[in-house]
């Protein structure tokens, strides 16, 4: 067919490296296996082994890829050969690839968790496809390098996570999945907003290619396109006056399930919001930075605050979840180096010591057979989860020796050189209310003795710790040997404020 | 053509905010359609309206000639009604199913996940 | 809506909206037309079905769980990038050969469409039939 035409002028000729595959693996495989899952709905003892083995092979694939990142620099693929910017280009910067690895982790551990906690209406209702589809929606989001691609992503893992949401269809979960169905169609129907005026803009939704044509563009459209895109990502991000859904949903349904979506989805803000403000519109990002400085503050304080007033625990750690978004919206509006280092780091701690809490909280819950403060308690036989319990209030605290403590510093000291000294403060003040719900927690939940009334049934087989201490015991590791961690972060920043190299990735050399 | 255009956009926009200020639930959704409707049409209109022939080629054809319709925005516009329907259709029998479940479709008497009162944690054993 | 006339004629519709929906499909490979527009066409033969015998009836006819066809649908567009692989071009580039005996031009383009078109008439089957099965309740 391409006999005659010269396709050099559309079409990339160079081979492709096998290696840039990595770029797709992540997306690709939970694809083609959880269409495998959809297709074999009725083989339920097949789901969790293929789901597991398939989020073990993205993990190590994501692993891969961030070393690939590390040795080569950014990975593009252009799906179906297509110059850039008329093909949608994978772009795998370092940024993207701390996340997807990360959230890649976390969904494994979730996915091991799930294989015994959850039961077999679910399973043939669909719940390891589900799964899957959501890791889909989270990787691509963190891989894709063109913006409406990333809103197809966003909502690939929206509608998968609806699925895992209402699974089992008690009132309690109808009710949380219609608020958070509702309210973030809204949040990404205003991401479309943004979308459909950065097209007529720049006439280009390759975000390598925006960076291009911004500084041709006048600024006050780019202020009105910076802040719609805030405005769309706070809302998924759970920031401060848009946080409503989180609190309302997220403690209904099975734990695993919380887990995940606590320790990852609100992070696909934050990514969004430093992928495209701090990369697109750095100018304007430095004109919102007080906003942001303010929705952070808040942030953090009411999140922590409303985590204090609540006697559920899982709903508690729903608002720890809030409050962790506050520290990395704090390094977003500071907008230093060092700042989106710490915010990027944070968001990585926050993805597994949150997930771990989540799963923490379950473990209690079921071994309680409460979710209330009032009546959990007495659970002093149990060392492993004390300890457990123990490290992840450090680790959410911001204390030594957990993971939370190094970004934690560097967003700290990185406001405190640019001259925010109430934004340290918010920092600080939503710690030390952190230390106080956690440690509340730990005191009624372990060391008081057993309330002799209220006590459910407990269940015959309990949930195993085994995958909330392998996170603990990352968080452990990272607090005490962070310095990979901190470079790594320090360069996905850098990588951000620099955008030449992400530009040359995609568009060769004469970009 | 696209002040016009822009113009109902606005409209299309301002019905859909009044209809999600709505306490019921169904009355939400419907704006959230008219606000789906809004985007697209804000889509179509900025990626500019004229009045071109469509980008296809005949067999006998290696490239376009002369001038043809940008098909980007239409792409986009499709993508997004599809995503926007199958959100609308999956919210829509949501409700139901909490209408039937829960007896209200009132956002203030929703509250199932969210009981009032007894939230506060005891002061201390 | 289960009238003399519609139950009678249905079935006919039916067949032909099915048979149209497979001839925009394959259409669509170098004309206007496609995948996606085929599969909602099928899509709505089902829910016609099942607005006329009801919703088991469609399901039956259906034979596959919809959720299952768009499954298969998924599987297949996402499978038809992976040729590329073997051609040293990026994922989901056309790849296209001649078949060995009757010497056509196949593509894994065509797989691709044929992918969309499940997608689409499975997911959108299910929805139908879903708020169907809810109204009649």
């Amino acid at each position: 067919m391409a006999g005659p035409i010269d396709i050099t002028g559309a079409m990339i000729t160079t081979p492709t490296p096998a290696g840039d595959w990595l770029a797709v693996v992540p997306v690709a495989l939970p694809i083609i296996t959880g269409a495998a899952l959809l297709m074999l709905r009725k083989r339920l003892h097949w789901q969790a082994p293929i789901a597991v083995a398939t989020l073990a092979v993205v993990f190590l694939a994501t692993l891969a890829l961030l070393v690939r990142v590390w040795t080569f620099g950014t990975v593009v693929m252009t799906m179906g050969r297509w110059l850039p910017p008329f093909g949608i280009s994978f772009t795998v910067d370092l940024l993207g690839a701390l996340f997807a690895c990360t959230a890649s982790l976390v969904a494994l551990v979730c996915s091991v968790a799930a294989v015994q906690s959850v039961a077999r209406p679910a399973r043939r209702y669909g719940y390891f496809p589900f799964l899957l589809l959501t890791a889909v929606g989270v990787n691509g989001a963190f891989l894709t390098g063109d913006i409406f691609n990333l809103y197809v992503w966003f909502e690939v893992f929206l509608i998968s996570s609806f699925g895992l949401l209402v699974v089992g269809s008690t009132r309690a979960q109808l009710d949380g999945t219609l608020k958070y169905g509702v309210l973030n169609l809204i949040g990404t129907t205003l991401f479309l907003i943004a979308t459909g005026y950065l097209y007529g803009i720049f006439g280009t939704l390759n975000m390598a290619d925006v960076i291009r044509k911004v500084p041709a563009v006048e600024g006050a459209p780019l202020m009105t396109l910076a802040t719609l895109y805030l405005a769309a990502f706070s809302m998924k991000a759970a920031a401060f006056p848009v946080q409503a859904w989180l609190p309302a949903s997220y403690h209904t349904p099975n734990v695993v399930t919380s887990a995940f979506f606590g320790g990852v989805l609100t992070k696909i803000g934050v990514y969004a919001l430093l992928r495209v403000l701090v990369l697109l519109f750095p100018l304007q990002l430095a004109g919102l930075s007080g906003v942001i400085g303010w929705v952070a503050a808040a942030t953090m304080v009411l999140g922590a605050l409303g985590a204090l007033a609540q006697s559920d625990i899982r709903r508690m750690v729903g608002f720890l979840v809030i409050s962790g978004v506050g520290v990395m919206l704090a390094g977003l509006a500071v907008g230093t180096g060092p700042a989106l280092a710490g915010g990027i780091f944070y968001a990585m701690h926050s993805m597994i010591a949150l997930t771990a809490l989540y799963l923490l909280a379950g473990l209690v819950a079921e071994r309680a057979g409460s979710s209330s403060l009032h009546v959990v308690a007495g659970l002093s036989s149990a060392p492993v989860l004390i300890i457990a319990a123990f490290i992840l209030m450090l680790s959410i605290a911001g204390l030594p020796p957990g993971s939370g403590l190094w970004p934690k510093i560097m967003v700290v000291q990185a406001a405190l050189e640019a001259q925010h000294g109430w934004l340290t403060a918010a920092v600080l003040l939503s710690s030390l209310l952190t230390v106080i719900t956690l440690g509340r927690f730990f005191l009624f939940v372990f060391w008081r003795p057993p309330v002799a009334d209220g006590l459910g049934e407990r269940p015959k087989r309990l949930m195993s710790p085994g995958p909330m201490l392998a996170l603990t015991f990352l968080a452990v590791v990272m607090g005490l040997y962070p310095e990979p961690f901190v470079r790594a972060a320090s360069h996905a920043a850098d990588g951000l404020l620099q955008p030449d190299a992400y530009v040359r990735a995609v568009f060769g050399e004469q970009g | 053509m696209e002040a016009v255009l822009s113009i109902l956009v606005g409209l299309f926009f301002t019905a859909g905010i009044y209809l999600m200020l709505s306490k019921a639930i169904v009355r939400i959704l419907l704006g959230v359609v008219v606000f789906g409707n809004a985007v697209n049409l804000l889509i179509f209109t900025a990626g500019r309206i004229m009045r071109e022939v469509p980008p296809v080629m005949s067999l006998d054809m290696t490239q376009l000639t002369g001038d043809t319709a940008n098909p980007l925005p239409q792409a986009l516009i499709l993508t997004a009604i599809v995503i926007s329907f199958s959100f609308f259709s999956f919210l829509l029998v949501l409700t139901f199913r909490t209408y039937q479940e829960v007896g209200t479709d009132d956002t203030v008497k929703l509250r199932v996940a969210e009981p009032e009162g007894k939230i506060l944690p005891p002061m201390g054993y | 809506m289960r009238t003399l006339i519609f139950r009678a004629i249905a079935p006919y519709l039916t067949a032909l909206m099915l048979l149209f929906s497979i001839f925009v499909t394959l259409r669509g490979h170098n004309e206007p037309g496609g995948g996606f527009i085929g599969g909602l066409l099928a899509a709505s033969a089902f829910a016609l079905y099942g607005i006329a015998f009801g919703v088991p009836e469609a399901r039956r006819a259906m034979w596959f769980h919809p959720i299952s066809v768009a499954g298969t649908g998924l599987l297949l567009s996402a499978i038809s990038g992976l040729p590329s692989f073997f051609r040293g071009t990026p994922y989901l580039t056309g790849i296209w050969t001649t078949a060995p005996v009757f010497h056509f031009d196949v593509a894994t383009i065509i797989l691709f469409d044929l992918g969309v078109y499940l997608v689409v008439a499975g997911a959108f089957a299910s929805i139908a039939l879903a708020l169907e099965d809810n109204g009649e309740r």
